[in-house]
């Protein structure tokens, strides 16, 4: 049955990807740009990617990839990069007009700035692997809570509290609306909306003060942001530089719940994928928000076989199973009866499909009243399961979840929770084994049942048309819907992406059917 | 000790105060941190806080340190401050309850067509879980929501929704009633973000020709009907509160 769902995903995931492998995104373009060592704001704050890449697409002529003209734009003017975006955005240089250099010339250029910048991210993940090995690791389920005062310096503050107190991971929420935003805050910030913008500036603070206080520790402490949104892969490059180590990272989350055009998403995933994978970052896919529009008895297979199709995006952007935070949830309603055995049961089954992978458990939110007292219990139980079952993320459930972001005793009592019960039951999963034809054995095999015809009804119908009628999270999307589409474009025979073709060639992938195989 | 008395004291409702285990003991629990680190110094800055709040014998029973110079304290006191229940008077939402099948035929007798009901989560708010509870065909604990009602077109415009695209679908869908939710808030952007939407409804002439209604953990009747709403639903409420409201609201106001 496992294979089966497998296969059908697989097929899912290749219609999709031929269709992918065609087109390019203004966001995808701004990332090769950022990685090409494009930064900082115009005089009007406009990020400096948008500008160049804005200009390029406003007359048509991005389908050649904006390194085409970059390149030949570095060649033409002797500039830098950040010189040369400077000029153009001063209106001193048209990209456009400029004398074009033979093809042999740009692609020799673009090989070697794409071999340099990459060596950075790649010093980097070595970097990471070398602070590990020496100052240690936290054992699995990694504890992972988030903070999001909405002012970075205040953020490190918690962050180190948290670190102190046990966390793992930080993940600094983003502000309310960012995923909307066609562009990247530039700069340190101290003001946000629920959260702190994700910014390389602030990336680069947070990475510090995680550091510091990881050193100091003997632990490992992972940084977490998201790579979401209409800047996902732009998101990605600014992580990969500055050592983020876990990502939000969805194929289907930004069509589903920000109405992101699917076009745009599909398209952004991939590249942005292929960084995280290239950057060693564990991305984290979203599926627990199945549960919360629609419920969580009902639409645990809708979980299983997004699982399975984002596993099969990432096989495709050459992210390893090891990198892959696949995302499930305990979100079922308190009172039903053996409750927790479903719980327990899906847990489980999500644990031996994909036995690899570094799961991703979020915990209960839709069910948290204000009753902060029940609700701690409520995210013991979650606790309970996270540690039987070997989750590989254990996303902190807070006693005040509906009522505010995290104060600092909410975030301690969380961690004192989930360390007692950790360290108290920690070898209990290694000790059971399910009665054969019990309720949770039972349980496990009817939502894999219910996801394999799930999938399988997928390939009969076509991938575009099941989002487009609502078979994911009662929510419906249409191809040519939803924001961003308007920065879709396909690529032409000549297009031309230094960073995919290495990321292709590194991550072991087949060269892009359109442009980009020179 | 003796006492001859069986009873225990009954509560007097002018001076009410908070009970643990015996009226009028005034039982309260607290627990804060404090900016600095952990030692004999906060236990007794804590208790000296509790007493500036009116809280008397405050009892720490528990502080901990946790981290960069924090410390979590938990105390227990005895409140001196009392509340005369009897002058409190709090707008609540004049609506007879109704569960899903009287909604559906309450409409039927009463306005004869179906009601075009938009929900939305408005501003940068992405938190849905409250207008999805509202809306949303399955609902929330065993309560349909109001896409199920035979009598209601709904209409879940998901989350952050601007302002004005939702006066437009307004326009569009010939509304009847609009749900506008607000969870997610920093610096009280929800106020200003539900006050714009009544602006704007006023300015196209809409507002006294629908139903408006804000819900959300911070949304009380008192709060929405200050900011030109004509009621407010908290946290816990489901779909048939909701439904029923709107029902009798619109005969109330003939507006159908």
């Amino acid at each position: 049955m496992i294979d089966r769902a497998r296969q059908a995903a697989a097929k899912v995931a290749e219609d999709v990807d031929s269709f992918i492998a065609q087109r390019s995104t203004v966001a995808v373009e701004r990332t090769v740009l950022r990685l090409l060592g494009v930064d900082g704001v115009d005089p009007d704050g406009v990020p400096l990617p948008n500008v160049v890449v804005d200009a390029v697409h406003a007359a048509n002529q991005l389908t050649k990839g904006i390194a085409t003209w970059f390149l030949n734009g570095l060649l033409q003017t002797g500039l830098s990069a950040q010189e040369l975006a400077q000029a153009v955005s001063a209106g001193e240089v048209d990209l456009l007009t400029l004398p074009m250099a033979t093809g042999e010339e740009i692609l020799a250029l673009g090989e070697q700035v794409a071999s340099e910048q990459l060596g950075k991210i790649q010093a980097n993940r070595k970097q990471r692997e070398q602070i590990i090995e020496r100052v240690g690791d936290a054992p699995m389920p990694y504890v992972y809570v988030i903070v999001a005062t909405g002012n970075i310096f205040e953020d490190v503050v918690q962050a180190k509290s948290a670190a102190r107190q046990g966390a793992d991971i930080i993940a600094v929420i983003r502000s309310t609306g960012q995923s909307l935003l066609d562009y990247v805050p530039y700069g340190a910030t101290t003001e946000g909306f629920g959260g702190t913008y994700a910014t390389q500036e602030n990336f680069r603070i947070m990475r510090k003060g995680l550091d510091e206080v990881g050193e100091e520790l003997g632990r490992y402490i992972r940084l977490c942001n998201y790579c979401s949104g209409l800047c996902m892969p732009e998101i990605a490059a600014m992580g990969a530089l500055e050592r983020l180590d876990v990502m939000l990272n969805d194929a289907l989350y930004g069509i589903l719940f920000r109405d992101i055009n699917m076009q745009r998403t599909l398209v952004d995933q991939a590249f942005s994928r292929m960084l995280n994978s290239f950057a060693g970052v564990i991305i984290n896919t979203g599926e627990d928000n199945y549960l919360t529009t629609a419920d969580a008895v009902q639409a645990a297979h809708t979980v299983l076989a997004s699982q399975f199709i984002n596993e099969q995006f990432a096989l495709r952007a050459g992210l390893p199973p090891q990198q892959m935070g696949l995302g499930h949830a305990f979100e079922m309603n308190p009172s039903i009866e053996d409750g927790f055995l479903m719980e327990l049961a899906q847990a489980q089954m999500a644990r031996e499909i994909f036995p690899d992978a570094p799961l991703k458990y979020m915990p209960p939110t839709k069910y948290m009243t204000g009753n902060i007292f029940r609700g701690h219990v409520q995210d013991a139980m979650f606790n309970m399961v996270g540690i039987m079952t070997q989750q590989g993320i254990q996303l902190l459930g807070m006693m005040t979840e509906q009522i505010h972001t995290p104060l600092i005793q909410d975030r301690h009592l969380a961690i004192e929770n989930a360390k007692y019960i950790f360290n108290n039951a920690r070898h209990l999963g290694d000790e059971i084994e399910y009665k054969p034809g019990g309720k949770i054995a039972g349980r496990a095999h009817q939502v894999l049942a219910e996801a394999t015809e799930m999938l399988e009804e997928i390939v009969e119908r076509g991938f575009f048309n099941i989002i487009e009628d609502g078979m994911f999270a009662d929510v419906k999307r249409s191809m040519t819907g939803g924001k961003g589409l308007a920065g879709v474009f396909q690529r032409d025979e000549s297009y031309y992406n230094p960073f995919e073709m290495q990321l292709r060639k590194q991550l072991g992938l087949a060269p892009a059917r359109v442009g980009v195989q020179a | 000790m003796t006492n001859d008395s069986t009873e225990i004291r009954t509560v007097d409702l002018t001076r009410v105060r908070p009970y643990g285990d015996t009226m009028d003991d005034g039982k309260v629990q607290l627990s804060f941190s404090l900016p600095v680190p952990d030692g004999p110094e906060v236990v007794e800055a804590a208790r000296r806080l509790a007493a500036k709040m009116g809280i008397a014998e405050a009892q720490v029973v528990h502080h901990e340190d946790i981290g960069e110079n924090f410390t979590f304290v938990v105390l227990y006191g005895k409140c001196q401050h009392t509340v005369d229940v009897t002058t409190i008077q709090v707008p609540k939402v004049e609506a007879k309850p109704m569960d899903f099948y009287e909604v559906n035929d309450y409409i039927r007798e009463h306005i004869g067509r179906k009601l075009n009901v938009i929900g939305a989560c408005t501003g940068t708010d992405a938190h849905t879980v409250g207008i999805d509870a509202i809306m949303n065909m399955k609902g929330y604990n065993q309560e349909y929501g109001l896409e199920r009602y035979p009598e209601i077109n709904a209409w879940n415009m998901g989350s952050q929704v601007d302002n004005h695209e939702l006066v437009r679908a307004a326009i569009e869908f010939n509304a009847d009633a609009l749900l506008v939710s607000q969870v997610v808030t920093q610096k009280d952007i929800h106020v200003q973000n539900l006050t714009e939407l009544v602006e704007l409804l006023e300015a196209e002439g809409l507002r006294e020709k629908l139903v408006l209604v804000a819900g959300g953990p911070r949304i009380t009747h008192e709060l929405a009907l200050e900011l030109g709403y004509d009621a407010g639903f908290g946290p816990g409420t489901l779909a048939p509160e909701v439904a029923a409201f709107v029902a009798q609201e619109i005969v109330r106001r003939q507006l159908a």
